[in-house]
């Protein structure tokens, strides 16, 4: 067994038969929770009946919207595994001036909805469509989900081990693979698995690149059927797509053994051969950031709308923007621990059932978890109904997964044997836990925070169906301006939401990511 | 570092959350004789706020009504109402297509409006049953490149778009519900097999596929695409934006009596929740008003769909566009246009 390797001399994964109870209790609670879409869908496809769904998933049209969906979603994950590790390496292996400067400019595409993303570039490029320009795109907004956690688990790993593979007459790509792509491949496969999920669930990139995919199919049986069951059913073919993505990626983990060597310093390397690099690295902030914010301050300029701007409104817009994305974050992170700590630490079918319900909420359409809960807080809690408690909760139900693989990642890497030390201490197992485990990991708790505020402050369909009335965020604003054409109206929310989002991208990149390297 | 002590953290969290849940919830005054006023009701509108709210704040001011809007996409907020059912707390739907009003008529959530208002609006471009109403009309037309094409070369019949000389050049939007209006219209009007003719022969000459009609008409105004078929209003919206004078795409009506020149209405419908609310009334009232129609023809350059209201300037006459025969909020006969577009894989 791999995890027999460490160095800590004993396995840090465990059978689940060993997990207290009160963490496999509420990490089955949060999966409870984050299985409501799942419910809904199930009992919505439930009324559609087993005719209409051997009806529905036999047309050859749904087998062209999967046979889209998929092949946009691995060649998504794909392109952004190889370019997100790629520029990672560069950025943290290679002396490069200003490293922190570019890191930057790579996380940057996070702040960018896809949405305005693509309607920027439709304003630079008109005619572009399908699915090369939806795989472009696409790759180049969800790079950084891959770039970030690579850089922050390579600036972490001993370089020396790839090194020494060099001394032994390796290339450097073998060299890479034998001692460097061992250490970073969880943290690659977390990221791609987001890549993945995002991919499937996103509506508003292939709507405006006219690349038909099953998000595209269960909003039009949503808007020209008014057939919530059909939807169900492409929903749940989604859902079935993402578990299998899901069990994919747990099986392509494998425990990190925890070799302490010494850090070798980045590497010099000619300026010509770094003037090599310099497209691959600037690729994704080019394509995903640069471009698109240019075609928008392009149609920004022919706008005949520049009227005053209610400043009064756009405050209240970028109040409630800031507290429900922070809200949102707190609330994910909390409920994510149980998930993360188990699956961090524990095997076994029902750890695995818990941890993959808990991601698939990410890879259904807003439009789904909005209805959903809808449907759930009507039933269990309509006090609360088109209140910020049920707004806040959807976006935990969507954003869950990005802190639970990150949080998951940054629990694996503390070891045991040091909670293992603090009982020998005097401590309980939950003051252990929490004064050693949860402290060390807690860089990875900031990460996956951040990356639910950046996807909350973008949000816009479930928001639309969740918030209460009169309530707006920038993305209600934005869409609210955008959809009759008011540009330069629309340009100041923009603009806010960008810089906004850009604030914990920028945060991500600086944050040292595994825990492991502050020790 | 410091730490949040984990119950003082879970403990201030749940107290927002309990805060922010507490926004007391308004009990319509339910009177089991006549409808009352309580000087407030909810409206779900599908149709744009920067278009739409100086509108209620002419009615909130007139009527000393207080309207709380809920916006969102027509579509969407169906789909919500039809989730939420009786438990909805609006009382008026406004809606930006037939489709949805028809959908939402369907699931029995509408009330039956009283005869002054279902009564004011001419058949077929209202419902049958009086479950809502009317308000504004959208003429379908085609947009065209006028760099690429001579006003007088763009056809004013759509089956000219089944022709070879229009492969690859057409701009439609299939999972549009106003298209599938249009379909429909296509099928009531000429009869099923020269629909089905119509549709074989556009899935057979490579259109290009859009999302909405605002993407179509962008694709036009760019020059990705020499023509495209869209409601009228759309033109001027992006027109009102971007100046008239530069416009690339340019407007052309289908020939009267040809199956491509057909109306598309939106509406509004009083939710059950609302049968009882004076106030729900009132505002239904006020939009079939003649000020609220010369608003919209102003405004939004929409038909109005009230006698005594002139259309906009430069617009077919409205007359020549009804069809009696059909009922755009049919559901039965939206599907079989549904199972045509499929059958050809348009959709």
């Amino acid at each position: 067994m791999a995890a027999e390797r460490g160095t800590t001399g004993r396995s840090a994964v465990r059978s689940l038969r060993s997990a207290p109870l009160w963490l496999i209790v509420t990490a089955a609670a949060v999966a409870a929770i984050a299985a409501i879409p799942l419910v809904y869908l199930a009992v919505r496809a439930s009324e559609a009946g087993l005719g209409t769904l051997v009806e529905t998933l036999g047309r050859a049209r749904v087998a062209q919207l999967t046979i889209n969906s998929l092949g946009l979603a691995l060649a998504v994950t794909a392109s952004s595994l190889l370019l997100g590790t790629a520029v990672a390496w560069v950025l943290t292996r290679l002396r490069v001036p200003f490293p922190r400067a570019w890191l930057l400019f790579s996380a940057l595409p996070l702040a960018v909805p896809s949405y305005l993303a693509s309607y920027g570039w439709l304003v630079v490029s008109p005619s572009m469509n399908g699915f090369f320009a939806a795989w472009l795109l696409m790759t180049a907004v969800c790079t950084p989900y891959v770039t970030l956690p690579v850089a922050a688990a390579l600036r972490a790993a001993p370089t020396d081990m790839e090194g020494v593979a060099r001394t032994l007459g390796y290339g450097p790509t073998r060299a890479f693979f034998v001692a460097t792509w061992p250490e970073v491949r969880p943290a690659a496969a977390a990221g791609a698995l987001l890549v993945c999920l995002y991919t499937l669930s996103d509506f508003g990139l292939v709507s405006m690149l006219r690349f038909q995919t099953l998000t595209w199919g269960i909003n039009a049986a949503y808007g020209a059927s008014f057939d919530r069951n059909q939807a169900a059913l492409l929903a749940l073919l989604l859902v079935a797509i993402a578990l299998v993505v899901v069990a994919g990626e747990r099986r392509s983990r494998k425990h990190i053994p925890t070799v302490s060597a010494r850090r070798a310093r980045p590497r010099q390397i000619s300026k010509l051969v770094l003037l090599g690099f310099l497209p691959l690295v600037a690729a994704s902030p080019i394509v995903g950031v640069a471009i698109p914010l240019g075609g928008l301050a392009a149609r920004l300029l022919q706008a005949e709308t520049i009227r005053e701007i209610d400043l009064a409104r756009l405050f209240a817009a970028i109040g409630s923007t800031l507290g429900v994305a922070a809200l949102a974050a707190i609330v994910a992170v909390i409920l994510a621990l149980p998930i993360a700590a188990l699956a961090a630490r524990y095997r076994g079918t029902l750890a695995t059932m818990i941890e993959s319900l808990g991601m698939v909420g990410h890879a259904l359409p807003g439009i789904v978890v909005g209805l959903s809960l809808v449907f759930f807080a009507l039933a269990v809690v309509p006090s609360l109904y088109q209140s910020v408690a049920v707004l806040v909760f959807g976006y935990v139900v969507l954003f869950l997964p990005k802190s639970i693989g990150t949080m998951r990642a940054g629990i694996s890497t503390v070891s045991p044997r040091l909670a293992t030390v603090a009982r020998t201490l005097g401590l309980t197992p939950w003051q252990a836990w929490w004064r050693v485990t949860a402290r060390l990991a807690l860089p990875s708790v900031g990460v996956g925070a951040m990356l639910v505020a950046i996807a909350t402050m973008k949000e816009l369909p479930a928001t639309l169906l969740l918030r209460p009335t009169g309530v707006t965020t920038l993305a209600t604003e934005l869409w609210s301006r955008t959809v009759i054409f008011e540009f330069g109206a629309a340009a100041p929310y923009a603009a806010a939401l960008v810089l906004l989002a850009a604030v914990p991208a920028v945060a991500l990149s600086g944050v040292r990511g595994l825990a492991r390297e502050t020790l | 570092m410091r730490f949040v002590r984990p119950s003082a953290l879970v403990l201030t969290l749940a107290g927002a959350l309990v805060l922010t849940g507490c926004t007391p919830a308004v009990e319509p005054d339910v009177s089991e004789t006549a409808p009352a006023s309580d000087g407030t009701f909810v409206l779900y509108s599908g149709r744009d706020e920067a278009l739409v709210q100086p509108l209620i704040d002419q009615f909130e001011a007139a009527s000393d009504i207080k309207v709380e809007v809920r916006y969102g996409n027509t579509a969407e907020l169906a789909a919500l109402l039809i989730e939420e059912g009786d438990a909805t707390p609006a009382q008026v739907y406004l809606s930006q297509d037939a489709g949805a009003l028809g959908a939402l008529s369907n699931a029995g959530l509408f009330s039956t409006l009283p005869s002054d208002i279902a009564d004011a609006v001419p058949a077929g471009l209202t419902s049958t049953d009086g479950s809502w109403v009317g308000i504004t009309g959208r003429a379908r037309v085609i947009a065209y490149d006028s760099t690429a094409l001579d006003s007088k070369d763009v056809p004013t019949s759509i089956d000219a778009f089944t022709e070879p000389e229009w492969n690859g050049r057409l701009g439609i939007a299939p999972t549009n519900a106003s298209f599938q209006s249009f379909i429909t219209a296509y099928r009531v009007l000429k009869g099923e097999a020269a629909a089905d003719a119509w549709v074989a022969g556009i899935a057979g000459n490579n259109p290009q596929i859009f999302d909405n009609n605002r993407a179509i008409l962008a694709a036009v105004n760019d020059g990705v695409v020499d023509a495209g078929l869209i409601n009228h209003y759309y033109w001027f919206a992006q027109a009102a934006e971007t100046g008239a004078a530069g416009m690339r795409a340019q407007l052309s009506y289908p020939a009267t009596g040809d199956a491509g020149s057909v109306v598309n209405v939106t509406g509004a419908g009083i939710l059950n929740n609302g049968a009882m609310d004076a106030d729900a009334l009132e505002f239904v009232r006020y939009l079939i008003s003649a000020d609220a129609q010369n608003y919209f023809v102003e405004q939004t350059f929409e038909y109005p769909l009230v006698a005594g209201v002139d259309a906009p300037e430069g617009l077919p006459e409205l007359e020549a566009l009804i069809n009696p025969d059909l009922d755009l909020a049919d559901l039965a006969t939206l599907a079989e246009t549904q199972a045509l577009l499929a059958q050809y894989g348009l959709i």
